[in-house]
């Protein structure tokens, strides 16, 4: 079992009167059962501590200091009790997920000392600070490194700075307009999230997305994994001064992105998966617009990718660079490409069916990963190879649309005090989405565990077996997320 | 070598032209809302962004549209109001001002037609300082700034560095320091966790410098709204020479939105009239 998500909520209103911790875990022996298990542990909010979990599971690390920043719950001998979401200048006994925290009020800034940052010291040993603000078109975060000479000795990465309290912001919304700002954590995983919280939503009204609809949500799943994956292999030659791979990448995705314009109205493809089923229908000519530029990619991948591995400059700049381990991967709960380069064999698609795999006779999906890979050109390859399975399984899903309704009704208002948890594969791996109704059949909590939150820690022990120069190329081979990470 | 030179020459120009050239967008594609004046308009409610409100007066309902606050999903335009409310292909949609954003229709009575009805492009580009075209002129030179998106518009301004897009063949380029830059884009609705560094970045770019806020959420905060870890929206810190709507706005609405800022739609027209 594996550590899925860590959910806290605030039931003090309840006739328990209590805070609540449920730790959900996983099989991940693949090809296991398709089932959750959660550990549910009371809290009593007059003292609110737990044992902390994370020198046993150190996938807990983050979830428990989350916990204790919003809610305030302790984790009792956690290694590692820095604040995580709230910065400088929050007040202390502040926590913004309690339910009777109003969190429309902006927080007053109380004076702060400069963050602890874990750092080495001794002799010839360099701090290099980097960030938030970074020098590219990039998302914010904060990196110090130590370093000798050019050895990165470690890296402490500060993250949420993107912190929006969506989470906040979605509690009391009717199931309908709270889905909108799931659509709308993170810009790339656009239909990965929206469907996660589609499914569980649909999951607590007892209702299932009708065939034609599961079809084009996972075509539109594939079509959000393909650019990702293209413009990623393309990113990545930026990492390596390769540029006619940077441009040839930034090429390939532009034209997808266009297509996704022509399918959904957007060119990140919101619009078109909703509640209930989808939006929008793919007519003939969408669907052989769709097949042409999916052809003309598979190509020009293929192209791209032979010249990346013939050009041994490049190579030799991926290879055994930014190694992450396998049993590090299996112990930090690492999710998606990563763990698949890494030789964990983990895809949600088949582990937690959804969309198109969720019906009767699941097409077949081959899960790539890399036994003894690790490294950055291992993490390139799982992109290139899982590209082209998108395409093959595009065109699947498209041979098996058959005419049919694209939408069930959801019931109005929706059962009250259910909790749905489902889980995607979204580009960057498994996504788990939580999500509870209040009494009125309203959103009352509502959490997502993007893959990038597991992953992050894995890019800081990767980051430690390269050099500081190779730190751009180590993060592009690993592309987490930000705002998925942090809300 | 000789082979990617080679395959370079067989891709050949994938550059568009626009904005000499229209950029018509796909027959999906959700531009402005179009409301219909005298119709049965939606309820505020409707909006998941709150970007729909109303009032009533002597002349009866009328009902506002803010476009900086529009995340363009469509709710609006569908069913029972989808004979109310239509959602058009315009994307050129960047102003000077929020209220220039602001659609106002009456509802209820067809004789009055739109408050306001749409945006005064030739009158955004006109607003631009004297003093911004004298210093800058025709170039600018971009600093990026985060101030806690979700990524989307982030990667729009990245799409305007491919060879589609390729905004360095007019003037406009990114660049690394905010010393170098006569200007940011911001995206995002400005956390809180970002605020100190969004003003630091923006006080490091020399005066005049252009502040442009890009989608929804720099514009107005959008779906994020003001909260315990959200300004809501760019303004409520700095000040803003120009919003861009649009979740996100597409790269050509991006590069429309910053030739308003620096007054140059010339790009634009003078070339289309040949």
């Amino acid at each position: 079992m594996a550590l899925a998500t860590v959910v806290a909520t605030d039931e003090t209103a309840t006739p328990d009167g209590d805070l609540k911790v449920r730790y959900v875990f996983e099989p991940t022996a693949p090809g296991g059962p398709d089932r959750f298990v959660t550990l549910l542990v009371s809290v009593d909010a007059a003292r609110p501590e737990v044992p902390s979990l994370t020198t046993a599971v150190p996938a807990a690390n983050w979830h428990e200091r989350e916990m204790r920043d919003l809610f305030g719950i302790v984790p009792v001998g956690h290694p590692d009790p820095r604040p995580l979401v709230v910065h400088d200048g929050w007040p202390q006994g502040v926590f913004p997920l309690r339910k009777a925290f109003d969190g429309s009020r902006r927080v007053p800034v109380e004076p702060a000392d400069e963050f602890p940052h874990l750092v080495a010291e001794g002799e010839g040993v360099f701090e290099i600070p980097v960030g938030p603000i970074h020098a590219g078109i990039i998302e914010p975060g904060h990196f110090r490194f130590t370093s000798v000479g050019e050895t990165v000795l470690h890296l402490d990465a500060r993250l949420f700075y993107t912190h929006r309290g969506l989470e906040k912001r979605m509690e009391g919304l009717s199931p309908l307009d709270a889905f909108y700002v799931a659509e709308r954590i993170c810009g790339v995983c656009s239909v990965a999230h929206g469907l996660g919280y589609c499914e569980a939503l649909e999951q607590i009204a007892g209702v299932g997305a009708p065939p034609r609809a599961r079809l084009i949500r996972s075509i539109a799943l594939e079509l959000e994994r393909l650019y990702n994956h293209v413009g990623d292999v393309g990113n990545m030659c930026a990492g390596a001064a390769f540029h006619y791979g940077t441009a040839t990448g930034a090429r390939l995705k532009e034209r997808l992105q266009q297509l996704n314009e022509r399918l959904a109205g957007n060119r990140f493809l919101r619009g078109l998966v909703v509640p209930g089923g989808v939006l929008l229908d793919l007519s003939d000519d969408l669907l052989r617009s769709l097949a042409v530029t999916l052809q003309d990619t598979l190509s020009g991948l293929d192209s791209l990718m032979g010249h990346i591995e013939a050009n041994p400059s490049v190579v030799d700049r991926l290879d055994d660079t930014g190694i992450l381990q396998h049993q590090a991967a299996v112990d930090l709960a690492v999710a998606g490409v990563a763990a698949r380069a890494s030789g964990v064999d983990r895809d949600a698609r088949r582990d937690h069916p959804h969309g198109a795999f969720a019906g009767p006779e699941p097409p077949e999906l081959h899960v790539v990963t890399i036994p003894d890979g690790g490294d950055a050109m291992s993490r390139m390859t799982v992109r290139a190879l899982e590209a082209r399975e998108s395409i093959r399984l595009v065109g699947e899903f498209v041979r098996r649309l058959e005419p049919g309704p694209l939408q069930v009704t959801l019931p109005e208002p929706l059962p009250g005090g259910r909790i749905g948890i489902s889980a995607i594969e979204s580009p960057r791996g498994e996504a788990v989405h939580w999500l509870r109704t209040d009494p009125r059949g309203r959103v009352e909590r509502y959490h997502l565990r993007s893959p990038s939150y597991h992953n992050w820690p894995a890019v800081a022990l990767a980051a430690e077996t390269a050099i500081v120069p190779d730190f751009p190329l180590v993060n592009k081979s690993f592309e987490l997320c930000y705002s998925c990470t942090d809300r | 070598m000789l082979r990617i030179l080679i395959n370079a020459l067989r891709t050949g120009v994938v550059t568009i032209g626009y904005p000499a050239e229209p950029s018509v967008p796909p027959d999906r594609f959700r531009g402005a809302p179009v409301l219909r004046p005298g119709s049965h308009l939606p309820p505020p409610s409707v909006c998941p962004a709150g970007a729909i409100s109303e009032f009533f007066n002597a002349e009866g309902r009328h009902v506002a549209l803010d476009l900086a606050r529009c995340i363009f999903c469509g709710r609006c335009a569908d069913d029972p109001w989808a004979d109310a409310v239509g959602m058009g292909r315009d994307f050129e949609l960047a102003a000077h001002s929020r209220d220039h954003l602001r659609i106002e229709v009456v509802a209820d009575d067809a004789a009055v037609t739109a408050a306001r009805p749409a945006l005064d492009r030739d009158a955004e580009a006109a607003r631009t300082s004297s003093e911004i075209q004298r210093v800058l002129g025709r170039s600018l030179q971009l600093r990026h700034l985060d101030a806690g998106s979700c990524n989307a518009c982030d990667w729009e301004l990245t799409a305007l560095l491919n060879p589609v897009y390729d905004v360095r063949r007019l003037g406009i380029d990114f660049v690394a320091s905010p010393r170098h830059a006569d200007g940011v884009v911001v995206t995002g609705s400005v956390t809180r966790n970002l605020e100190t560094a969004v003003r630091r970045t923006v006080e490091a770019v020399p005066d005049p410098r252009i502040v442009i806020a890009v989608g929804a959420c720099a514009a107005s905060g959008g779906i994020v709204g003001e909260g315990y870890a959200s300004a809501g929206g760019v303004d409520r810190v700095l000040p803003v020479d120009v919003y861009i709507p649009g979740c996100p706005p597409r790269p050509e609405a991006i590069l429309f939105g910053i030739l308003v800022a620096i007054g140059r739609l010339d790009a634009r027209r003078l070339q289309r009239e040949e």
